[in-house]
């Protein structure tokens, strides 16, 4: 028996995934159902794409505000060239860091390199944190900034997307 | 939501087994059941607390490409350029953020290209100057909220 998924079965399920897993006790049997396979086909091509890395996982995206993660900042420091990927790989192992990325310079408007986010549910306490973060990895001394945001306009993952947060606060 | 809501969302932010009865394996870890669970996670979909549950599509490797851009908004036009974002359906994410910057958003498009194309037109849109600043390097992407 043929275990591969037709080019248009897999174009199907990616879609029919859009939607998200169906919340039943066999989801897989029921997306093999309406793709017209069977359930270790729909089992073998989610292994696969799992070890191809086109997801990390079946997982959540939360509403962290209406969780009580109010507090989302972003933090941007200016760090020299040459220490960049160092700087980054620590602050991105660091303690309540969830996404820490490099970006370009655009001088002269925008001189900060390093992005990372930190959420949590008080401002004081997220200040708070940032601080002690920055002091216990001898970072105070870079020029960084806290931008804190204040309301979100739209939070709608892209298609295909909808990173766990990855994508939404960050890009 | 209860303790059992709680530790489902912690449990579920490591993600789902990929099995035949993945309620089932999870049922046996949370001491619950397949179908208490479902429910629970059904409930929390509808009201808001979650937004998505499946498998979290890295864009990237799909062939998409994104961005994040900044725009530095004159409080008077601050309602008007979010309203212009809000209805190009490449913008995925717009934050208001307490800076000179203070509008940031991300872009979600299929090709570079596309999201070059935006740009430009969100440029032109506003007449505002326009900060593009996409990903060159991942540290970290590993957001886990306990709740």
């Amino acid at each position: 028996m043929n275990t591969d998924l037709t080019p248009r079965q897999t174009l199907a399920l990616r879609r029919h995934l859009e939607a998200g897993l169906p919340l039943v006790s066999r989801p897989y049997q029921c997306l093999a159902e309406r793709i017209n396979a069977n359930e270790d086909q729909v089992l073998g091509q989610m292994h696969l794409w799992h070890e191809q890395g086109l997801f990390r996982r079946i997982g959540l995206v939360l509403n962290h505000r209406a969780l009580g993660f109010t507090a989302n900042a972003m933090l941007v420091l200016d760090v020299p060239d040459a220490l960049i990927d160092e700087v980054g790989q620590r602050l991105g192992r660091a303690q309540g860091i969830t996404l820490c990325y490099q970006r370009p310079r655009r001088l002269p408007q925008w001189r900060y390199n390093l992005f990372c986010m930190v959420h949590g549910r008080q401002r004081e306490q997220v200040e708070t944190q940032i601080q002690q973060l920055l002091d216990e990895h001898l970072l105070s001394d870079l020029s960084h900034q806290l931008l804190f945001s204040t309301h979100a306009f739209k939070q709608c993952g892209a298609r295909f997307a909808a990173s766990p947060m990855g994508a939404p606060c960050h890009g | 939501m209860d303790d059992l809501d709680r530790r489902l969302i912690n449990r579920l932010q490591r993600g789902l087994p990929l099995v035949r009865h993945p309620w089932q394996a999870l049922a046996a870890e949370l001491d619950s059941s397949s179908t208490q669970l479902l429910e629970r996670l059904r409930q929390m979909l509808a009201d808001g607390i979650l937004t998505r549950f499946g498998p979290l599509f890295d864009i990237e490797r799909l062939g998409g490409a994104f961005t994040l851009a900044a725009l530095a908004v004159p409080e008077e036009r601050f309602e008007q350029v979010a309203e212009q974002l809000h209805a190009l359906p490449e913008v995925a994410h717009n934050y208001r953020r307490e800076h000179a910057w203070n509008m940031w958003f991300v872009l979600a498009c299929s090709t570079e290209q596309a999201i070059a194309q935006t740009l430009h037109h969100i440029e032109n849109l506003t007449g505002l100057p326009l900060l593009n600043l996409p990903k060159e390097e991942t540290y970290h992407v590993g957001v886990y909220f306990p709740v």
